[in-house]
């Protein structure tokens, strides 16, 4: 108990700023920054299994995020018949000419000796493999993006329950991190930060444009809930029941029945969408203990030592007949598949994929903000740190206005620097992150909750 | 004909866009190289300090213009960017201080830079974003063409214009001016073939009685030269926005890595290869086809390698391939 303090000290500081933003804000925006907090603890959660517990760099978070959410968009969108009449059979044609060009490369690499030539002939084999994919699959493509454009566009789903698409997506992100992980884990490690960057850079340049698959930049809307709607709640006798028990007190003091009724009517939709929220957090709250349950066990096990031991030194773990590179591969697929599961809740929570919102900043530099403030190799610090970085990230504005309005209280409103400064609070965000993020690594290294490993 | 034709119009939208895009990545490359031979850590708060750079050079354009000076035909931004310079210098100088000498002086691992630099990225991009706001800015004025497609067509009686911006030729004769002084002075200057040695080898460079204090000022000076050079260049060619110059990074680090990281030629080469090719594998050739090929073999598509969406994707893939086949770079660099 003595040891754990600063854990729940922290934790519980955090719980009563939340607690604070929902009695002076309002309940509906404390329950969304504390749902995207625990979407942002699955995410560094996978970020830290990366970085704190093997020491791997990995700047493509943004990139298995996005993969996640397309996860959720292709397992429960209800599958476009027209769009598959008109050009479902060319997609699944360059779909198996992929395969071959795989099965080709992998036959050739397995039979000939490493030469100029077979490189040259891998290379060949995939150029035209592309041009002639490119070609052949053009009019179905073409095909499915004329198919009622304004409202679909695209092949579709399978039409599946949205909450399986949080497996799917830990799947999608897991192959991709293999695949990443195969052709870039022999890198040092800023090499290896600026490869990832860049490859996640490119899965959104192909998410934003693969119409056929993603609708690409015009989204997709209106996705299926695993929670219930907020309209449906609004006409159900139980909810409206509930919502009048909870205010009880504050109905019975309105005198006219006219009144009280269009104050419950008020009341009862605020309470559809806070109701929602608490499915959400409550599905999302699930995930998190499992994940932490599992992360935590796999950190005192043999194998989480033997990951230390790797980070620690790499060459003592080879020398001791530890797999570095394929221990690497291993970690690299289950923190990105994490980000994956991470990206799939997003979306589900969003109810929509907007592709054009993937950016670095938010994706990728802000979790690792969150990975360092928290305390990386540890992970209630890293959960704590996605809930101190995104609460920050979303109640900087409000204090950075009431900073500003504290510090030039005598100057008035008119004045042009104190309007110009109003006007840009948005941006004080970054300014807040930043210096954080600098003092963080100046002062406390290890970030506000350290790694602590007892030896059993 | 046709094939003078089919030459001016590669010229037009291959040749100079991509020759001038070149040399602005070119100038961020070696930036970024300095930076990574010298101070050995991967800056990733380029493109925002690029950005400051530029914000400052608009803020003394619009001081220019509002007191009315001007140079005619060219931009006044180019009076504006050596004030902007001094700015930018200043500002990098006051980060080294307070930021990135403490962990010079642990010499804390190059991955221990990187994230502080993240946090240097965040703290200048608010900073830019508070100061000029986020939205595109132009601050282009003077003559805006050197030749304009019609008159060129007049002239020459061909079916293909040729347009030439002065923002393009001003930048491809900066760059180069800039670039030769900047080989000049590593090569020749004492000074210069300091911070190579330090760059070689550091501790070898410090028992010659080099002063690693007078490295690291010179280092950030010509970084901040290169920076708001660079950037102000991209700025009046195109647009500036903060969100554009944080994305420019990318294609950057691309350029300074295929050129062989540490080696200042090197990114200035892979500036251009990283242009070109994106250029070159998303420029649809049906009119040049059309040109070239006799009427019977005209084309139907429009003959283009990748859409025009996929233009970082070409940087990026080419970067991967070279880190993977080649990490040393086109160049060979340093030795990852």
């Amino acid at each position: 108990m003595r040891k754990n303090l600063n854990v729940i000290a922290a934790y519980s500081i955090m719980m009563v700023l939340i607690l604070m933003v929902g009695i002076f804000q309002s309940w509906n925006i404390a329950l969304s920054i504390f749902n995207l907090c625990l979407i942002s603890a699955v995410m560094t959660m996978g970020a830290n299994i990366q970085w704190g517990y093997a020491g791997l760099i990995n700047f493509g978070i943004m990139g298995y995020t996005a993969l996640g959410g397309l996860a959720a968009v292709l397992i429960s969108v209800d599958p476009v018949q027209e769009a598959w009449r008109a050009g479902g059979f060319d997609i699944l044609m360059s779909l198996w000419l992929i395969v071959v060009m795989v099965l080709v490369i992998r036959f050739i690499l397995k039979r000939f000796e490493k030469s100029k030539i077979r490189t040259y002939s891998i290379a060949a084999i995939i150029i035209s493999g592309i041009l002639l994919i490119r070609f052949s699959a053009e009019p179905g493509i073409e095909a499915i993006e004329a198919v009622d454009p304004a409202k679909t566009g695209f092949l579709g789903g399978f039409g599946l329950p949205i909450i399986f698409s949080w497996i799917v997506g830990a799947l999608f992100a897991g192959g991709l991190a293999f695949i990443v992980g195969k052709v870039a884990l022999g890198l040092r490690a800023d090499y290896l930060a600026i490869a990832t960057l860049l490859i996640s850079e490119i899965v959104i340049a192909i998410i934003k444009h693969e119409d056929w698959l993603t609708r690409g930049v015009k989204n997709v809307i209106g996705l299926k809930r695993p929670a219930p709607y907020e309209v449906d709640l609004q006409t159900t006798d139980w909810f409206i029941k509930l919502v009048e028990k909870f205010n009880a007190g504050k109905l019975t003091v309105i005198e006219n029945l006219a009144d009280r009724q269009a104050a419950l009517n008020q009341l009862v939709i605020e309470g559809s969408s806070v109701f929602v929220k608490l499915c959400y957090s409550g599905l999302f709250l699930v995930v998190v203990i499992i994940l932490l349950i599992l992360t935590q066990k796999a950190l005192y096990s043999p194998w989480g030592r033997m990951m230390r031991a790797i980070r620690d030194n790499e060459e003592a773990a080879n020398a001791m007949g530890k797999n570095v590179v394929k221990q690497h591969l291993l970690i690299f697929i289950l923190g990105s598949a994490i980000v994956g599961l991470a990206g799939a809740m997003l979306v589900t929570q969003d109810g929509l994929f907007t592709p054009g919102s993937y950016r670095p900043m938010r994706y990728t530099f802000l979790i690792w903000v969150m990975v360092i403030v928290g305390g990386s190799g540890n992970n209630f610090g890293a959960i704590l740190g996605g809930f101190v970085v995104w609460f920050l990230w979303i109640e900087s504005a409000p204090i950075a206005l009431f900073l500003i309005n504290f510090f030039t209280v005598g100057i008035p409103a008119t004045n042009a620097l104190k309007a110009h400064l109003i006007e840009s609070v948005p941006y004080f965000r970054f300014l807040m992150m930043g210096l954080g993020l600098l003092f963080i690594m100046r002062y406390r290294p290890k970030g506000i909750l350290p790694e602590k490993i007892d030896i059993k | 004909m046709d094939f003078v034709n089919a030459i001016i119009l590669l010229l037009n939208y291959i040749f100079i866009p991509a020759l001038t895009y070149g040399s602005q990545l070119a100038l961020g490359a070696i930036f970024v190289t300095l930076i990574y031979g010298i101070l050995r850590f991967a800056n990733f708060a380029t493109g925002d300090m690029m950005s400051f750079g530029t914000m400052a050079t608009i803020l003394f354009t619009w001081y220019f213009q509002s007191l009315g000076v001007s140079l005619g035909v060219l931009p006044t931004a180019l009076l504006a960017i050596p004030f902007g310079i001094i700015f930018m210098i200043f500002y990098m100088l006051l980060i080294d201080k307070f930021v990135f000498k403490y962990y010079r002086n642990q010499k804390s691992p190059p991955v221990q830079f990187a994230m502080v630099s993240i946090g240097v990225m965040f703290v200048t991009q608010a900073v830019v974003r508070i100061i000029i706001g986020p939205g595109d800015r132009r601050f282009f004025d003077g003559e805006k063409f050197i030749i304009k497609a019609r008159e060129f067509k007049e002239m020459t009686g061909l079916n293909e214009g040729l347009a030439l911006k002065s923002t393009q030729v001003i930048t491809i004769f900066v760059t180069i001016v800039l670039v030769s002084l900047l080989f000049w002075f590593l090569n020749r200057t004492k000074t210069g073939k300091s911070m190579k040695a330090y760059s070689d080898n550091e501790d070898l460079a410090l028992l010659s009685g080099i002063d690693p204090k007078k490295i690291v000022l010179v280092t950030w000076v010509i970084a901040g030269i290169l920076a708001t050079i660079g950037g102000a260049l991209y700025g009046l060619d195109k647009s500036f926005k903060p969100f554009t110059y944080f994305n420019n990074m990318l294609p950057i680090f691309a350029a300074a890595i295929v050129g062989g990281i540490g080696n200042p030629f090197g990114a200035f080469l892979g500036g251009y290869v990283i242009a070109f090719s994106e250029i070159l594998l998303t420029y649809a050739y049906k009119k040049f086809f059309m040109y070239v090929l006799p009427e019977s073999m005209e084309p139907n598509s429009l003959v283009q390698l990748l859409s025009t969406d996929y233009k970082f994707a070409v940087s990026f893939s080419i970067l991967v391939i070279v880190l993977i086949y080649r990490p040393s770079g086109i160049f060979k660099g340093k030795v990852l």
